[in-house]
């Protein structure tokens, strides 16, 4: 009998580290971390502080779970980690890349293309974001293929057809153009389009908010096998406790841009230490 | 608003003293364990319980009684650690990474020790969505199956087999579990826990809503898996369930312990 794989011994597979990122001229006062502010903002010069130091480990194959209400500052984590967003401090760092010792956000705007290309995958909560309504769904998968060097016509053709199978959209509709798809179907499009290169990192952010419940269970069922069969590790943004219970091990708790709490999901959701977190909790009662 | 730091991560766990146990002796040995809910609304802690003392040796099965609200399954669920106890120590003996207080053990860690070393059967007949019956039992099989060396096959048989034993026919096995009965989402539940054979099996009233001869049938697992050195600690309000099967038996009154069998 082999030795089982051991858990301790792994790096982290993606390390963000003190994030934070704000809008507004800031001054002395909310310079300090520490400073008092009503909810994100600063009392003084009205500096909204999106996220203060915010810091998460996903190992290989895990799904990190993150909730919180609308405008703790779920998304501009996300967006923070993807490159959309520049934060004003902080580090994200990965093994593939330079093997862990090299900051992603000091990246060359063309590193980080190719880095979000080929290691990221990134869902937004809302398609238009993550398509190109006009382009097929087909030519959608094929977009971000090329964007990662990918010049072979057939084989783009025969993977994007291959994975339009795999999140249950039909092939018949795949020259249809997402404009025309149902809201649970574009967002299948889009993970269908994140996870064209292989990334082995997803990043989603409320994907199954807004989908009626049947939608939702199989868009949750798919990223379930995805995690069960090709060992994504994923970082999933839900202010559903349910999605984040069922799909996350471990979760962080976000409050006006701070993480209050984190830890294991079942552990948060029974024995909830942050007031806010008892809460969120007890609301779901 | 506070914006203070409520951590779940061992760190804040205020340390009591302590001394590491021989290994040899037990597999679990619980020090002046501590735990009250403390809620913020309310501003009012509820006591799970309190100065909790015990062990559990190797191969023992180890019962709690008391009555309902005493605080047993408190100190089950610290084992497991969705509660996250405030004083004591858990040493827990891992086959993994040796003698470890499971207060001050990290999240990634425990996780592992619930994939591998720690299994917990609840009275709660909670079902995953949309798994059926026989793959929710083949997963659980399978997430251990690779570190062990354990094929695709054999974890099937090893699943048709558990099954089968719980009287969970093969017309059920394709069926989701949310439309069983009471009694069969929980042997589904026992047999997904025990298929593992884990180490440390915990066990929270798993017998509380069965009939006679389903209580048998756990009873008769419980048994095997205890000849094949399963180490068990298990609340039960069965006093006749635990006869013949229990080493020694813990009574929990009002959150403390009253009274070593």
């Amino acid at each position: 009998m082999r030795e089982a794989a051991c858990f301790l011994d792994e790096a982290p597979f993606l390390t963000v580290e003190g994030i934070s990122c704000s809008f507004g001229p800031g001054c002395a006062y909310c310079a300090d971390d520490e400073a008092d502010l009503e909810r994100n903002r600063c009392p003084r010069c009205g500096t909204i502080h999106a996220l203060r130091r915010v810091s998460l480990d996903v190992y290989p194959g895990e799904i990190v779970g993150i909730v919180g209400e609308s405008g703790s500052g779920k998304s501009t984590l996300m967006r923070c980690i993807c490159f959309d967003q520049q934060p004003s401090a902080g580090s994200v760092a990965t093994p593939l890349v330079d093997g862990g010792t090299r900051n992603l956000l000091s990246c060359s705007p063309e590193q980080k293309r190719a880095i979000r290309n080929t290691v990221f995958g990134m869902v937004y909560q809302n398609p238009w974001l993550g398509l190109r309504m006009d382009f097929s769904a087909l030519s959608n998968i094929a977009e971000q293929m090329i964007a990662a060097g990918n010049r072979n016509v057939e084989g783009m053709l025969a993977r994007g057809r291959s994975l339009l199978e795999q999140v249950n959209i039909p092939l018949s509709r795949a020259a249809d153009t997402p404009r025309e798809f149902s809201g649970g179907m574009q967002q299948r499009v889009q993970i269908a389009k994140a996870l064209s290169n292989n990334p082995p990192i997803l990043l989603l952010d409320e994907v199954t908010t807004g989908l009626d419940l049947s939608v939702q269970a199989t868009v949750l069922d798919l990223i379930s096998t995805l995690r069960r069969e090709l060992d994504v590790s994923m970082v999933v943004v839900s202010h559903d406790l349910a999605v984040i219970r069922m799909l996350a091990q471990r979760s962080s708790v976000m409050l006006d841009g701070r993480v209050i709490e984190h830890g294991l999901t079942d552990q948060i959701l029974e024995d909830p230490q942050h007031r806010y977190t008892q809460q969120l909790v007890h609301s779901l009662l | 608003m506070s914006t203070s730091v409520a951590t779940v991560e061992p760190a804040t766990v205020s340390k009591a003293k302590r001394s590491v146990p021989s290994p040899a002796d037990c597999l679990l040995r619980i020090e002046g364990l501590s735990k009250g809910f403390y809620l913020h609304e309310t501003a009012r802690t509820i006591q799970g319980c309190q100065d909790i003392s015990l062990t559990v040796r190797p191969g023992e099965f180890v019962g709690i009684t008391g009555r309902s609200g005493s605080g047993k399954s408190t100190i089950l669920r610290s084992v497991y650690r969705t509660n996250l106890p405030q004083q004591g120590a858990i040493w827990y003996d891992s086959a993994r990474f040796g003698p470890l207080d499971l207060l001050q053990a990290g999240s990634r860690q425990i996780l592992y020790l619930r994939r591998f070393e720690l299994g917990f059967i609840s009275q709660f007949l909670h079902v995953l969505p949309r798994t059926t019956a026989y793959d929710r039992v083949l997963q659980s099989a399978l997430e251990v199956a690779g570190p062990l060396g354990i094929t695709r096959a054999e974890a099937c048989a090893e699943t048709e087999n558990l099954l089968r034993h719980f009287n969970l026919t093969p017309d059920l096995w394709e069926l989701y579990p949310l439309t069983f009965s009471g009694g069969e989402k929980l042997r589904l539940n026992i047999a997904a826990a025990m298929i593992k054979k884990p180490r440390l099996l915990l066990l929270d009233e798993p017998t509380a809503s069965l009939d006679q001869s389903s209580k048998l049938k756990v009873r008769e697992l419980i048994k095997q898996l205890k000849q094949q050195g399963c180490t068990m600690l298990g609340i039960f309000h069965d006093l006749e369930f635990m006869e013949g099967l229990c080493d020694r038996e813990y009574n929990m009154h009002e959150g403390f312990m009253a009274r070593k069998g």
